[in-house]
């Protein structure tokens, strides 16, 4: 099982990020199955969240929330510690939202490009990166999630901020 | 049949919405807010023809839903915890009246402290009500009970109201993908509501009536005959629902590697998933275990469960609940069933998951373990007492 800790601030779509992702991996063919939760309870903008995202070739039976992750995405670079290293399975990898390097992470400057498509949040900005960087979705089937699972009217946005994203990633 | 990507109220919603209710009316409480939200708006786009009424409490809720029933419409409800306590009164109304309303129930603890997260409290207070109660492990088997619960309750020989649990939040709110069955499937399982039990202008009778100490029992004997002959249109239902979707369910309980076991975990909802893994690794280990989930509680399934766990020395019972100075009310129906069906291996009763708390893989390995060497009667996880 493959599985994905989200960590943003209310307000900047750590949990759709979370579910897109979970919606991609669905899209799949063969035998594969997902699941995808925010931290529970009551949510204020502007709060630190978390969400999940929990991939499998088999039923997802384990409901509860992950403890060590194969990816930490996090969407505001105030929000990582150092700590969360030992919130990684052996070989996990955590990546950052961030202008400035951070040592042991993947960075990504997910704002500017962002602000570069008008987008006012990372959330599908990190996604995209997130699928470059790992492989986990197919760059067909992240569109697919974005496009069943988004409003029409910031769809086309989004999709380029994916694909933009998995390429910086990966370039 | 399209699949999605949705939550267990998202997904319960479509399905309420496939049983074509024509009168739906509810308050919004966490965590059932998602399922009424959705309905109105399926109401508000025209994709589901019925009257949405946005009551002023859940003692109204279900108040409409009695009175839309008994002018003989599919009528539809839902809420959790407190909410469902306010509604109490109304349960035996209903029940009593032999109204088979469909009410979704966010499974969450109750007050105080005042929380809103996931406990089973809520629902197995009020066991006694009259109400058919079930509880759904994933969001699939959600949807599946929405159009079900409705065959069963509506059905001649039942006409029993019928609460369908959803563990809150962790069914609630999480998403997953869910075939969602098209309109025609279930067109074709379930029929249009027929009712002699409601007003009727050309055939006036009095209805909702009160009856004395001379007739009164007779109403009581009555709802339990109902309740029990609901056991085979259960099976019929599901028999029926496999005909048309493909889905095959396994009626009052669903077993787990039961047959050899020598150590049986009883339990509902969604933590049956993990009990189920769990008891993989402990066969892995050499450990006969084997997990039985209650889909059921009312009818109980009594001789199922004694059938079930014939092989096992030592039985756990882990539920959210517990009846103070008691035990966990689940365990109290268990233990019951099995010593008048002739079960004599002790059972023991753990009590998680209270107000949301996490019940963690090691939690439940330690339940097997402590089954296996035999511990107190009743054990609340996290907590270790003598004689809790």
């Amino acid at each position: 099982m493959t599985e994905i800790l989200w960590i943003g601030r209310g307000g900047q779509g750590a949990f759709t990020a979370a579910k897109l992702l979970g919606a991609a991996y669905a899209a799949k063919s063969g035998e594969v199955c997902s699941l995808a939760f925010p931290s529970f309870g009551p949510e204020r903008r502007g709060a630190p969240v978390r969400a999940f995202t929990k991939l499998d070739t088999a039923p997802v039976l384990d409901r509860s929330e992950t403890e060590r992750a194969d990816y930490i995405v996090i969407l505001d670079a105030t929000l990582y510690s150092p700590a969360l290293q030992s919130h990684l399975k052996e070989g996990g990898r955590i990546l950052v939202n961030s202008k400035a390097a951070l040592d042991g992470c993947i960075t990504l400057d997910a704002d500017a490009l962002a602000q570069s498509l008008r987008l006012p949040v990372v959330n599908t900005v990190m996604l995209g990166a997130l699928s470059g960087l790992s492989g986990i979705v197919d760059p067909q089937d992240l569109s697919y999630a974005i496009s069943h699972y988004m409003p029409a009217r910031i769809r086309e946005k989004n999709l380029e901020a994916a694909a933009r994203a998995a390429q910086e990633v990966s370039a | 049949m399209t699949k999605k990507f949705l939550s267990g109220d998202e997904a319960f919603a479509e399905g309420v919405r496939l049983a074509r209710p024509e009168v739906i009316s509810a308050y919004p409480i966490t965590p059932q807010t998602i399922v009424v939200e959705r309905l109105s708006e399926m109401v508000e786009d025209t994709s589901l023809d019925a009257e949405f009424i946005h009551v002023e409490s859940e003692h109204s809720a279900l108040s409409c839903a009695i009175g839309a029933s008994a002018a003989g419409v599919r009528t539809f409800t839902a809420t959790s915890s407190q909410g469902l306590l306010y509604m109490a009164e109304g349960l035996v109304y209903a029940s009593g009246g032999r109204f088979p309303i469909v009410m979704m129930n966010a499974n969450r603890s109750t007050a105080l402290p005042w929380n809103i997260y996931g406990d089973q409290r809520d629902s197995l207070a009020l066991l006694d009500t009259g109400w058919i109660q079930a509880y759904a492990e994933n969001a699939q088997e959600a949807l599946d009970l929405a159009l079900m619960s409705y065959y069963i309750a509506e059905h001649r020989d039942v006409s029993t109201p019928f609460m369908v649990n959803l563990d809150g939040f962790i069914l609630t709110h999480t998403y997953e993908e869910v075939e969602v069955p098209e309109q025609a499937q279930a067109d074709a399982f379930l029929p249009h509501y027929e009712t002699d039990n409601c007003f009727d202008f050309d055939n006036p009778k009095n209805m909702a009536f009160s009856a004395g100490p001379d007739t009164n029992y007779l109403f009581k004997y009555k709802e339990h005959a109902a309740m029990l002959r609901a056991v085979p249109v259960i099976r019929e239902a599901e028999e029926k629902f496999a005909a048309v979707f493909g889905r095959q369910y396994p009626g009052l309980i669903d077993t787990y590697r039961t047959e050899d076991a020598e150590i049986i975990l009883i339990t509902l909802g969604t933590i049956a998933g993990l009990a189920r893994e769990v008891a993989d690794s402990l066969r892995a280990q050499g450990t006969k275990a084997g997990v039985v989930r209650l889909r059921y509680l009312r009818p109980f399934p009594g001789k199922e469960l004694a059938q079930a766990v014939k092989s096992a020395s030592a039985l756990a019972v882990l539920e959210k609940d517990i009846s103070f100075g008691a035990a966990g009310t689940v365990y109290t129906n268990v233990t019951s069933a099995l010593q008048a069906n002739g079960v004599t291996a002790p059972v023991y009763n753990f009590i998680g998951g209270l107000g949301g708390r996490n019940i963690s893989r090691a939690d439940i390995e330690a339940v097997f373990a402590k089954t296996a060497s035999g511990t107190q009667q009743v054990n609340f996880i996290g907590i270790e007492v003598e004689n809790a």
